[in-house]
């Protein structure tokens, strides 16, 4: 059952402007719909799970028109928002998947890693992983199979200064990180979480001649190339790629997909993990002769005399599609996890601008019902002779629970009209912003659009005739 | 000299209502030569005002906040005073706290009537909302939304006592507005036979003993700071909400958490308050009884102001009322 099940299923309950203003402000389908449904008249008698759990499975997309309403008559309003959780496989409670395998690794005291290796490559309810771990049989065979291998991650490097003889610089390549597997006769990409992005980017399933599993940065090409290092576009164009089920051919020619590597987790039934850096750098680095260039190139050692040698390096990149530097010690092994001291990520500083709030929107989740979501702007002008401000972004982060209730505050207190869920504000307000890089955009009415803007302080101090210009935004345009 | 158009003796500002003739303002926001409040909520009660027009048990409450003693003017319940500019000012009933009120205004034949905050429900610290006809009805709307409809509040303290009597080596921690919200689920919780004694941090204190004073029972209360944590096993302990969370509750035995809120209703609030048993306890009418008291009420038209006024307009216009919303600022009500 989708979400618009419930909708449709409350239409004729409910008047469609009152349904979205509660929507609005619970923010979560299931839950307003748990609340809004008429109370029974006599006592509830709800059913069990396992009897849900069938009548569910029974129905269908019209039955379930005359069908649920009756499990709704039966249930308090707790019971209904588990029914339609459970109704829309929404149900979930929030504990992350590393604690449920850390969890399970105790129970049966087994290695967590394993538990991590095993568990892509198995469906839900996961019977093989118990029958290893509980019942002493032989592990998962996995070997054959194309699934994900739990990536190696950075720690921010701030003020730890490293050595070179121990560590090498690399780019951290600004597309997503992804991971390249082959086995059987089958080719499959995985995001960093895990997730099988294949569908998206049918241009490499095919160019992967042999088993292996590659760690590397998936890029496009595109008309604005990225400077001295060549052949990437930015993210913004990356970005037009992405979340698709189905890519056009005009895509595939216009962006078409390339993936940078980093590094090879198994080559040829070969597991390289427990390998140093340097050893696996070396085996990459013969391998590439074998994988065709049009889809595949080597992100290179970044040489430099010492580490401030490196930092200047680090300064120098105007490369659009670089995000700053990746530190590798030479020696580590590839472990699954943020291991500290193994490998640093080094960003470049973000850009900052000085933005009015311009429009409020409540947030979702555990944000609901606060107005968590701005939208901000810059002058087009001299704001003391009349210039207008243009919104250049929106942001939902960077800031803490206390200055959003302080947010949420203003922006209730400054309210000056209404569009449906969104609020404008008087344009009170200065937002220091920051991104990590701003591109051109038609989807604007100011032609820009920042990448990853978060609130980085609120000047509640600054006036707002202070705010930055348009001009001054556009000028930190790089590509 | 042309007749003043109808009801241009009345008019809403963003800092509260101001009655023209009179010069005098209805719960304002700002120090003002003659203030009529409703009711002791600090976002309706403010110091600083010439002269302030409530009822005795609001002034009192307004004493012991901002020491206000000069220039008040008690109002009993259902007596009139003669303001300026030909305006009377009864207050009636709201049954929203200790000393709530409607303000009913009259001037040349006109009733406009202000609510304040006001609930439907019976209470035991105050007397009930009356229904009052008038032509103009000022309403709140702070929980203006379909989805608030509030339980019995006789089902909420069932659950309380069931997780205190399950958990006797703990205690529940129940947060709950200093002013209003606290005595009535004390005064609730008697009435559902809990007669053991109730222990308040010391915030509580004095708003407690002003309502024993007006004649609320509350039956044996005690101050945590003067007992230890063996002593508040098995027991119940009421603070402000801002101390649910704080370091002062460490001094308590393994506290569950609880907060009496009408928000509570929506389970991410319940979650943003890091709230272990939520309690939906309002002293604000639901979406129910909003409606039926615009209903019963039947006023020629009707104004919204603080809280969700979109859907209630909406529901106004989709039964063919007149309404409107107003611009009022600074009307919150997070912890109700």
């Amino acid at each position: 059952m989708k979400s618009s099940t419930i909708r449709n299923l409350l239409k004729d309950r409910i008047d469609p402007v009152l349904w979205t203003l509660s929507r609005d402000f619970v923010g979560d389908t299931a839950e307003t719909a748990s609340l809004l449904w008429p109370s029974p008249q006599t006592d509830p008698s709800p059913p069990s799970v396992s009897e849900t759990v069938e009548m569910l499975s029974g129905m269908n997309r019209k039955s379930v028109f005359a069908e649920l309403p009756g499990l709704l008559d039966r249930l308090d309003p707790s019971g209904r928002y588990a029914l339609l959780k459970l109704a829309t496989g929404g149900m979930r409670i929030g504990v992350s998947s590393r604690l449920a395998k850390t969890a399970f690794a105790q129970a049966f005291e087994v290695g967590v890693d394993e538990v991590e290796e095993y568990w892509h490559g198995l469906a839900p309810p996961y019977p093989e992983l118990f029958d290893w771990a509980a019942h002493g049989k032989p592990p998962p065979d996995i070997a054959n199979l194309p699934t994900f291998r739990p990536f190696m991650l950075a720690h921010p490097l701030e003020e730890t200064v490293v050595d070179l003889a121990d560590y090498a610089a690399e780019w951290k390549w600004d597309g997503i990180r992804v991971q390249l597997v082959r086995a059987g006769d089958e080719t499959r990409i995985y995001s960093r979480s895990g997730d099988d992005i294949s569908a998206t980017f049918p241009e490499l399933l095919d160019v992967l001649p042999f088993p292996a599993v590659l760690d590397g940065e998936l890029l496009v090409r595109g008309t604005h190339q990225g400077g001295e290092e060549g052949g990437a576009a930015s993210f913004n164009a990356l970005q037009q790629r992405l979340g698709r089920k189905t890519v056009s051919r005009k895509m595939l020619t216009e962006a078409p997909a390339f993936v940078r590597l980093y590094d090879a987790l198994l080559l040829e039934g070969e597991d390289l993990r427990e390998l140093p850096w340097t050893q696996r750098r070396a085996r990459l680095e013969q391998l590439i002769a074998r994988l065709p260039d049009t889809h595949f190139d080597l992100s290179r050692v970044v040489e430099a005399r010492d580490f401030d040698h490196l930092a200047q390096i680090r300064e120098g990149s105007r490369d659009d599609a670089i995000e700053g530097l990746m530190l590798k010690r030479r020696d580590s092994p590839y472990i699954a996890g943020r291991r500290v001291g193994y490998w640093y990520k080094w960003k470049r500083d973000p850009l900052l601008v000085d933005c009015v709030l311009m429009y409020a929107q409540r947030g979702s989740g555990k944000r609901s019902s606060f107005f968590s979501d701005y939208t901000f702007g810059c002058w087009d002008g001299d704001p003391d002779a009349g210039a207008e401000l243009l919104p250049v972004g929106k942001a939902y982060s960077g800031f803490t629970d206390e200055e959003l209730k302080k947010l949420d505050r203003h922006v209730r207190s400054n309210t000056v009209n209404r569009f449906g869920p969104v609020r404008e504000t008087d344009k009170s307000l200065v937002f220091e912003v920051a991104f990590d890089s701003v591109h051109e955009s038609k989807r604007h009415k100011s032609g820009l659009a920042m990448r990853f803007p978060r609130i980085h302080r609120i000047r509640w101090d600054k006036p707002v005739h202070e705010a930055d210009r348009i001009e001054a935004l556009r000028a930190l345009v790089r590509d | 000299m042309p007749a003043a158009a109808p009801f241009s003796w009345i008019k809403p500002e963003p800092w509260g209502i101001h009655v023209v003739p009179a010069n005098a303002w209805v719960d304002p926001s700002r120090a003002v030569d003659r203030a009529l409040v409703t009711h002791g909520h600090a976002d309706h009660a403010r110091g600083g005002h010439g002269t302030t027009v409530a009822t005795p048990e609001t002034l009192a409450i307004m004493d012991l906040r901002y020491n206000t003693r000069e220039g008040a003017t008690p109002v009993e319940y259902g007596e009139t005073i003669r303001l300026p500019g030909g305006v009377d000012a009864t207050y009636i009933p709201a049954g929203h706290v200790l000393g709530s009120a409607q303000i009913l205004l009259e001037h040349a034949g006109e009733r406009v009537i202000v609510t304040g905050d006001y609930k439907r429900r019976p209470d035991p610290t105050c007397p009930p909302f009356q229904v009052t006809p008038c032509d103009i009805f000022i309403t709140e709307a702070t929980f203006g939304l379909p989805v608030f409809t509030h339980p019995p509040i006789a089902e909420e303290m069932a659950k309380l006592l069931e997780r205190l009597a399950a958990h006797p080596d703990r205690c529940v921690l129940v947060g709950a507005y200093a002013l209003g919200k606290a005595q009535r689920v004390i005064a609730e919780l008697r009435a559902a036979g809990h007669h053991a004694p109730i222990y308040l941090h010391g915030a509580m204190e004095k708003m407690c003993r002003l309502y024993e004073e007006h004649g609320v029972d509350l039956g044996e209360l005690r101050m945590v700071m003067d007992y230890k944590k063996e002593d508040i096993r098995g027991h119940v302990v009421v603070c402000p909400p801002s101390a649910l969370n704080d370091r002062w509750s460490r001094r308590l035995p393994d506290p569950i958490t609880a907060m009496a809120s009408g928000w509570m209703r929506v389970r991410q609030r319940a979650r943003q308050r890091n709230v272990e048993l939520p309690l939906v306890i309002s002293d604000h009418a639901d979406w129910n009884e909003l409606t039926r008291t615009i209903e019963e009420v039947g006023a020629q038209e009707n104004w919204i102001t603080h809280g969700r006024e979109d859907a209630l307009l909406r529901w106004c216009q989709l039964t063919q009322r007149r309404a409107r919303a107003l611009a009022m600022v600074g009307y919150e009500d997070e912890d109700d």
